[in-house]
């Protein structure tokens, strides 16, 4: 088994640097391809294994040791258990399809070969991620995929805005990252070790309040990663990149690391419930907060990711709540209809020439029947209407609301609920219903490639069929996390719950069909609603952005060039350039030596020999003094 | 009233020192050349000075070869002088600024 | 007494003389000083029993050297050619007594070590041309044909130098070249 561990985690390496390889020269299918291939096999391999772990095995190997001086000692370890071979399964799958998807998306690009080097590279990064069987192979993984995804973001480094985007998400990555290494050294401090299940044994037997601060920088990290308010504003600017990165790196993967990180270091949230309900309060938050960016919003790929935002805000409270099970139940539904949305969404901006504005599209469904189908399935399950998968996990994270008593965070996730699927659905509704807006504008959409599509179709099985896998993945996964059921005892109410918010959620789609369907007008900031304050705070982010703008980035470019022009310009250059010019005026003000005429050399001559004389006499009387 | 090595020595000092004024001041190439013979001159007469001083005839054999020396560098010199005077018609050391950088 | 006062005058002579040939503007002057010079510095020699090097100075310098001089003399017209320009003539003169002060001082101090044994001493009883003779043809003979072979080296490089077309070897040429070399030689060496 340990053959298939190895297969899984190097076939994405290998992919990436062959693709390489041809990063500088022109565009060939064979990096697709292979790449593809080697994901494919990385795929397969993981399926291996999960057959393997489903017979209650785990595998855990020491390929070499890293860090070895004095106490300190770190192997590259790597695992699989019940928790990461499932996120390799989401990882691989996800990542093969968008691998093939890219071969049609990119098929236009110059940059094809560097393509397929970042993505694999970033896939190899996740998958160290989530085998790591220590949290010092966890953070390089966390590095590297903060390395891709910087790569991936900014891949059309010659836009402005791509490179602004890519450095955003890179920077405020570092700072949480610089919490979640502080919480990695309070751990080795305190415990001694960075292995997950020495740390995991013994951090029973901490204090408290070290175990508090541990939990909280860990999850500072986790809130970068997964894009967590406040550091939420990259990921929205994130979508620069090209389609199939936001699908695979911040929609599937990437973002639910942090997620990730919670689940697997459940024992240590488990002692701290203080800390896993301001998780959850958060969650909440961020679940509301996002989801009603995304109502407002007209960037296609910009509602999407607020989408994912919300839906990792309800990841963070089943996290946050103890149901660890659940968070990476819906970590594993979302990462499947979230992918086929943004693939769906790739297809549209192809078709409509990279506009990203659907209030400029509609009627796309008759000419892009196979991507119309696909994202509004996709769109169904994310709103979680039965019996798709979006239902078992979103539900499931209300009743855990419910069961546990924190109402509050219930009708926010309820709420937010509706939202989802109204903004889906407006979304859907835009492009695919009603007048063919796009014809203002004199584009002619067109089908994706088939094979695009084809390569789509297991998301979208999985997307409608997930959820018949929850018993499944449930006894898997209670090996290593705490098996807690969530059932509301009450029978009754149960059933008024789940009915109450399909119908809610039903609702909120047909609304939004019934607003937006119809749709025949772009709209030019006129309209009454367009200029009502709730609307434009939304439109600006809540004026976030703007905020950090204010608060951080322009007091410190202030700072910058009071450090340029005060401390490096007038004291370190100046420094500089005076040696530069004492020594340039001395070569100024003695090259007459050098002028090329004899008389006066033979007089520096003659200088020459006095200063050797002089300093003859100085030996001499010197020489005598001693002696005397 | 003994004449000793001392004097000699200054003397020699006095000579070397109008040599090297003769060196430095002259740009004739040719008048250049007869300062270095003082200063040639003047070290011989150490050399023959100490030798007698000291009871030692290498001081004399010094001298010998100086002399030698002196007759080879004048042989050669006025060749090369002669050389360069017919290419540029000058003997003057300011012209001579081949070297300037 | 006899002694002292030789050497003072010959001092005294010897220093005006290259004073002369050292200041002057008149190349003439000049040459004529410094054969002068060359003269009474043999006196010296002759003074510190150093007779062989006395005559040697006498017959080299101002026999050879001098008439060497001389022809160049003759052969540039120096006195017509050459417009000294003196640039800070002050500066010269303190380098030089800087010079003779720091060489005096160095003279003057009491020599570093005493026990100096004489490697060939002057034997009173053999005369001086005697003595130098059997040392330098003992001890100092590969510095002997050294500088006899650097002589010749010089007069065959002085030649060379100052001669006409003799980087040209007649043996190797033909006749008629030799003849036409010869036409070409004769405006010139004649001229006219």
């Amino acid at each position: 088994m340990e053959l298939y561990l190895y297969i899984a985690l190097f076939a994405p390496l290998v992919g990436s640097l062959f693709s390489a390889l041809f990063g500088m020269t022109p565009k060939t299918y064979l990096t697709g391809y292979i790449a593809s291939g080697l994901l494919f096999t990385s795929f397969v391999s993981s399926a291996i294994l999960l057959t393997y772990v489903m017979g209650g095995h785990t595998v855990h190997v020491e390929m070499m040791t890293w860090m070895a001086t004095g106490d300190l000692y770190i192997p590259f370890g790597f695992v699989v258990d019940q928790v990461s071979v499932v996120m390799m399964m989401v990882v691989t799958i996800v990542s093969t399809v968008v691998h093939i998807y890219s071969v049609g998306y990119m098929d236009h690009d110059k940059g094809f070969n560097r393509f397929f080097a970042w993505l694999s590279a970033f896939v190899f990064s996740m998958m160290v991620l989530v085998m790591s069987d220590n949290f010092a192979g966890l953070f390089i993984g966390w590095e590297g995929v903060g390395l891709c995804s910087w790569g991936l973001i900014g891949f059309w480094y010659h836009k402005e805005s791509a490179t602004w985007a890519a450095n955003e998400a890179f920077i405020m990555n570092r700072i949480a990252d610089l919490g979640m290494l502080i919480g990695i050294f309070m751990l080795y401090w305190n415990v001694g070790s960075l292995q997950y299940d020495v740390v995991f044994a013994e951090i029973g037997n901490l204090p408290i309040v070290i175990i508090t601060w541990i939990g909280i920088f860990l999850f500072i990290g986790a809130m970068g990663k997964s894009a967590q308010f406040p550091l939420h504003t990259w990921l929205a600017d994130a979508m620069e990149g090209p389609t199939p990165v936001s699908a695979l790196i911040h929609a599937a993967t990437m973002v639910t690391a942090g997620v990730y990180l919670v689940v697997r270091a459940n024992p240590i949230y488990d002692l701290i419930p203080n800390v896993g309900l301001f998780i959850a309060s958060l969650g909440a938050f961020v679940a509301l907060f996002a989801a009603s960016m995304a109502l407002v919003n007209r960037d296609m790929k910009r509602i999407i990711a607020y989408s994912t935002l919300s839906q990792l805000g309800y990841m963070f409270v089943a996290a946050g709540l103890g149901a660890y099970w659940v968070a990476l139940f819906h970590l594993m539904a979302h990462a499947f209809f979230k992918a086929l949305l943004f693939l769906g969404a790739g297809n549209v901006m192809h078709a409509m020439h990279d506009e990203l504005d659907p209030f400029k599209m509609g009627g796309l469904r008759k000419v892009m029947k196979g991507t119309f189908i696909m994202m509004t399935l996709a769109s169904v399950a994310l709103a979680g209407i039965y019996p798709f998968a979006g239902f078992f996990s979103k539900d499931l994270i209300l009743e855990v609301g419910f069961v546990e008593h924190h109402y509050v965070i219930y009708t926010v996730l309820l709420l937010t609920a509706g939202l989802t699927a109204f903004y889906s659905f407006r979304l859907v509704a835009l492009i695919f219903h009603g007048e063919e807006r796009y014809k203002l504008f004199g584009i002619h959409p067109h089908e994706a490639y088939k094979f695009m599509l084809v390569a789509m179709s297991p998301l979208l099985l999985l997307a409608m069929i997930a959820g018949s896998f929850k018993m499944t993945y449930y006894q898997l996964v209670i090996n290593l996390l705490p098996s807690t059921q969530y059932h509301v005892h009450n029978e009754v109410t149960f059933w008024i719950m789940t009915i109450g918010t399909q119908l809610f959620v039903m609702a909120a789609i047909l609304f939004a069909y019934k607003k937006y369907s119809n749709w025949n007008s772009v709209p030019d900031g006129s309209s009454k609603m367009e200029n009502s304050f709730g609307y434009k705070l939304l439109w600006n982010q809540y004026y976030i952005p703007k905020f950090y703008e204010e608060v951080f980035s322009k007091p410190y470019l202030e700072l910058s060039k009071i450090a340029w022009k005060q401390i490096d310009l007038k004291i370190v250059d100046a420094t500089v350039d005076m040696i530069a010019n004492a020594i340039y005026k001395t070569g100024e003000n003695t090259r007459d030596i050098q002028n090329g005429n004899l008389s006066t050399m033979l007089r520096w001559m003659v200088f020459g020999l006095i200063v050797l004389l002089a300093l003859a006499v100085a030996f001499t009387v010197g020489y005598n003094a001693v002696s005397a | 009233m003994e004449i000793t090595l001392t004097h000699y020595l200054v003397l020699s000092s006095v000579l070397f020192a109008i040599g090297l004024i003769g060196v430095m001041r002259r740009k004739n190439l040719l008048m250049l050349f007869f300062a270095t013979e003082i200063l040639l001159n003047a070290t011989n007469v150490a050399f023959a000075a100490i030798s007698h001083y000291m009871g030692d005839l290498s001081g004399q054999m010094f001298a010998f070869f100086i002399i030698a020396i002196a007759a080879s560098e004048v042989a050669i010199g006025l060749g090369l002088l002669i050389v360069w005077y017919k290419r540029t018609g000058k003997i003057d050391l300011d012209q001579m600024n081949s070297m300037r950088g | 007494m006899f002694e002292a006062i030789a050497f003072y005058l010959f001092a005294a002579l010897t220093i005006v003389m290259f004073t002369i040939t050292v200041m002057t503007s008149q190349a003439l002057y000049a040459i004529t000083a410094m054969a002068a010079g060359m003269i009474f510095i043999s006196a010296f020699f002759f003074i510190l029993g150093a007779d062989f090097l006395g005559a040697i100075q006498i017959i080299v310098y101002t026999g050879a050297v001098m008439a060497l001089y001389a022809f160049g003399m003759m052969f540039f017209d120096t006195t017509r050619n050459v417009v000294e320009k003196r640039t800070n003539p002050q500066i010269v003169f303190v380098l030089g007594v800087l010079a003779a002060v720091m060489v005096v001082a160095i003279f003057v101090a009491p020599i570093v070590s005493n026990n100096i044994q004489a490697l060939y001493p002057i034997d009173a009883a053999i005369g001086n041309t005697q003595a130098i003779g059997m040392v330098l043809f003992t001890k100092y003979l590969v510095p002997f044909e050294l500088a006899a072979v650097m002589l010749l080296v010089a007069m065959i490089g002085g030649i060379v130098l100052a001669g006409k077309k003799m980087d040209k070897s007649l043996t190797l040429m033909a006749e008629e070249d030799i003849g036409s070399m010869d036409d070409s030689i004769e405006p010139q060496a004649g001229g006219h």
